[in-house]
């Protein structure tokens, strides 16, 4: 294939440049006339709300080093000064602070649009595989970036995640010195978390690139959780799903504004107005909002090991749910019983959320206990049975007959029809 | 399912067509602006800071430098040369005629009124911004017994004014002012 | 649609049970009228500016604002030359002097509120931080703590804050107060080492203002609500602005989503 790439554009020096490497062949094809399902509710905007939280991210934290001091006896100072001497570094910060908040919330109703129309099945399965690397990257990226203003919280919060390693027998003390560089959360520590938190986005930008190229070989799911069978189905991306993204764009910007310009704090804590002093540990740790239920899961379990596995554990299994879920349909609108059962699932995630906020005593135990168990049991006992015993409804023929006139002939089978062909 | 490309949607000769371009317009043109006042918070953000704005000004005690020698301050990160000029070297810097000057500047223009044994200057070489040698005692000073660039090759005379390339103008003046006969105010 | 109505449920559940944190034993502050709360709050600059006389004739003596300047003043209102001559009435430590000692001299607007007990050799970047050793030898053991970002670095802060400097009182008879330790109400645990600061008519305002504890506690917390996000005023008003431009974003938007998608059937 010598040949070289005939390119279209009549713009002659983006012809020139999509002749010798079609990069704007590429962009039309995967973003402009890509063919997408033309029956996204504006759950499919969040795939593109957390692209946007993931470069504001960058942009404000590539700024924010600019001033940040990795280093234990400055790094609080000088959050200080990007506070109150910086230009704008007061809205830069606060961005960046509450982008993580955002980030979060626009990752988390992403992950569950896929769970309740049923976007991990097959052939999703790998995509759905790198959302969950995505977000364990998150997760890490986030908690480092929580240790580098270096208060209270921030102190505290790296030593107790970081001897969660503890756990293991024999290798955990070695590894815990290991992460640390020292004997305890020290400015090494800290100088290392400052490090691998610029680093790591880079590395999410890498696997978001991989979970879209993903995306565009299978296709993208849709509500009716049906395959495409016909151009008629589906709409170029551009302009119907830009212009859509758009309008979630915009009302992400508002609820955005509104926290970082009314409430920057409300999510944050108290404590990390404090600088860190190793002597003194705060009354109530507790990790940001976002990993709540799972420091909810480690502390429902009275053996450390046990615990700490359980946490892990209660993130990993995701990696799994496509092969747990027997159901062949995909999307809950066409099962009974799991569109009831997957509201249980979200509200035991939220429950141990409310319990990892709470002081693991009284009411607040027993709760974590039972969110615990049913979280795992949604996934290991329920998902597994329930596709075998549940009867789907009928699945329409395809997204552009969505709606089966009642009383036409059902095609045969329609109720347990198989996985359609991708 | 990713071969099927031929989807396109035809919409051809609907009335609607201007009326939609010209909300396509405003909505453009909007987000445009909305983009060029992040935009500035960023630009803006790598602008001095109040803390190094709020350090713009150092006083310098005159009292201490003899006359033919200077002594060298930090100023706003900038080497500022201040020299105690001999009524030689006062003389040599007025007589000047203004065409043998690169960059014509009588010296009067050069130094405060009243004040034309000191000269303030900026002590960075035109050129290239290296620091020029001569405000130590043991410094070569150059053919016209100002400042010598060792970087290349520039001179200067005792008013700081270029005699030698490839500088291309005279060092630069800082804004200062005498608040008393011993002491100068930069800034 | 009942899958957006229940999932912002959630949303909200979950972020309401994040900030609902440390649960002190001490009654809740109860809440006073602040000129800077809410989002159209702003700053009431004569009570900043009597709340800095009360910090300045009576706190400073034991507390720091570590992240002050004296330039910073400009934020409750003072002029510049009001500044200038507020900063050369206190001496602060101004490095070495030729022969290498410690030297003193009357502040500029740029240098950083005074400490009353100076680190002896402060980082030459940064912040002059508080002796700590010396200040808790001054203090009977007890550490003032700084209180540049003390509204924001306790629950409720400002209510709480004022309740600390209102809620003095005698000690019930089955409390057991220990040696050189004062009663409050609002303070967890109710033993504070700090002595009753504010007592009435304790300054006097220059606006006539009655300087009764109230009012110095509503303008000292007032002043230290400014001292902690100097950046509020300009910052909610920016918030105006961008919330409006969003709303009519949205609004532009979904006028063209529903134009670009009329076609589709």
């Amino acid at each position: 294939m010598a040949e070289a790439h005939k390119s279209e554009f009549s713009n002659p020096l983006v012809n020139w440049i999509d002749t010798r490497l079609p990069i704007f062949t590429m962009m039309q094809k995967e973003y402009g006339t890509f063919p997408t399902p033309k029956n996204f509710n504006y759950f499919w905007n969040f795939g593109a709300l957390a692209t946007v939280s993931l470069v504001i991210m960058i942009v404000t934290g590539i700024f924010l080093a600019m001033n940040y001091q990795p280093n234990a006896q400055l790094a609080f100072d000088s959050v200080q000064h990007i506070m109150r001497d910086v230009n704008y570094g007061w809205l830069i910060r606060y961005i960046h602070q509450n982008g993580a908040s955002m980030f979060f919330i626009t990752v988390y109703i992403h992950i569950f649009r896929g769970m309740y129309y049923g976007s991990y099945k097959s052939p999703r399965e790998l995509l759905w595989m790198l959302g969950v690397v995505i977000l364990l990257l998150m997760m890490a990226t986030a908690f480092m970036g929580y240790v580098l203003p270096w208060g209270q919280m921030s102190y505290w919060g790296a030593t107790v995640i970081t001897n969660l390693f503890s756990a293991f027998p024999i290798v955990g003390k070695p590894i815990v010195t290991f992460l640390w560089g020292g004997y305890s959360v020290s400015n090494p520590t800290l100088n290392r978390f400052f490090s691998l938190h610029y680093l790591l986005p880079f590395v999410l930008v890498g696997v978001v690139f991989l979970h879209v190229a993903a995306l565009h070989v299978v296709g993208s799911n849709n509500p009716l959780g049906i395959d495409v069978k016909s151009p008629q189905d589906t709409v170029p991306f551009h302009p119907y799903y830009t212009v859509k993204d758009s309008v979630g764009l915009c009302v992400f910007f508002l609820v955005y504004a509104i926290l970082v310009f009314f409430a920057p704090n409300f999510l944050g804590d108290v404590n990390n107005f404090i600088p860190a002093n190793p002597l003194q540990t705060p009354a109530d740790i507790v990790p940001e909002w976002y990993l709540l239920p799972y420091y909810a899961i480690l502390r429902s379990v009275p053996n450390k090991l046990l615990g700490v596995c359980m946490m892990f554990g209660s993130i990993l299994i995701l990696f799994v749910l496509p092969w747990l879920d027997t159901s062949k349909v995909r999307s809950a609108r066409f099962r009974p019983i799991y569109r009831q059962i997957i509201w249980v699932w979200l509200a035991a995630v939220i429950v141990l959320g409310v319990c990892g906020a709470h002081k693991p005593e009284g009411i607040w135990v027993v709760l974590a206990r039972i969110g615990t168990l049913y979280y795992f049991l949604h996934f290991l006992v329920i998902l597994p049975i329930l596709g075998k015993l549940e009867r789907p409804l009928p699945l329409p023929e395809s997204i552009s007959r969505p709606v089966i006139v009642g009383g036409g002939p059902m095609p045969s089978g329609a109720t347990a029809k198989p996985m359609e062909k991708a | 399912m990713a071969d099927s490309s031929t989807a396109v949607v035809h919409h051809t000769g609907h009335p609607d067509v201007t009326k939609r371009d010209f909300l396509k317009l405003i909505t453009g043109a909007s987000a445009a602006i909305g983009t060029a006042a992040v935009a500035w918070a960023f630009i803006d953000y790598m602008n001095p800071a109040k803390d190094v704005l709020a350090l713009s000004s150092v006083e310098v005690d005159l009292t201490p430098i003899v006359a033919g020698q200077g002594i060298t301050v930090l100023w706003q990160g900038k080497p500022i040369f201040v020299r105690h000029r001999t009524e030689k070297e006062i003389k040599e810097a007025e007589d000047v005629r203004m065409s043998q000057l690169i960059e014509p500047q009588p010296d009067s223009q050069r130094v405060k009124p009243g004040h034309a044994q000191w000269i303030v200057l900026i002590g960075i070489c035109t050129h290239l911004g290296c620091v020029p040698l001569g405000n130590k005692p043991t410094d070569p000073r150059g053919d016209w017994g100002g400042w010598f660039c060792p970087c290349h090759g520039s001179q200067y005379d005792t008013s700081g004014r270029v005699r030698h390339g490839p500088a291309p103008a005279n060092l630069g003046l800082p804004p200062y002012a005498f608040e008393s006969d011993t002491k100068v105010k930069l800034g | 649609m009942g899958i957006m109505r229940s999932s912002l449920v959630a949303i909200a559940l979950t972020a309401l049970a994040a900030p609902a944190l440390a649960q002190e034993e001490a009654p809740t502050p109860p809440s006073q009228h602040w000129s800077f709360q809410g989002p159209f709050g702003s700053l009431d600059l004569a009570s900043a500016q009597r709340g800095f006389q009360v910090y300045s004739e009576v706190c400073s003596v034991c507390h720091s604002l570590e992240y002050l300047h004296y330039r910073d003043l400009r934020g409750i209102g003072l002029s510049a030359d009001q500044i200038k001559a507020i900063a050369a009435s206190v001496t602060v430590p101004q490095g070495l002097d030729d022969n290498g000692d410690p030297k003193e001299g009357p502040a500029t607007p740029a240098d950083q509120f005074k400490v009353p007990y100076p680190l002896p050799n402060p980082l030459q970047i940064g912040v002059t931080h508080t002796n700590e050793k010396a200040d808790r030898a001054a203090h009977n053991g007890a550490l003032p703590p700084d209180l540049t970002l003390i509204v924001n670095a306790r629950e409720n802060g400002p209510n709480y804050v004022y309740a600390v400097l209102t809620g003095y009182a005698d000690a019930p008879a089955s409390f057991k107060l220990m040696e050189g330790m004062n009663y409050n109400k609002f303070f967890p645990g109710h033993q504070i080492a700090m002595p009753q600061p504010l007592h009435d008519d304790q300054v006097t305002y220059a606006d006539g203002t009655k300087a009764t504890v109230e009012q110095m506690s509503h303008d000292v917390v007032t002043f230290l609500a400014w001292a902690a996000n100097p950046e509020m005023v300009q910052r909610k008003q920016m918030g105006w602005r961008w919330v409006l431009f969003f709303l009519v974003m949205a609004g532009l938007t979904y006028a063209v989503k529903r134009k670009v998608w009329a076609d589709v059937h």
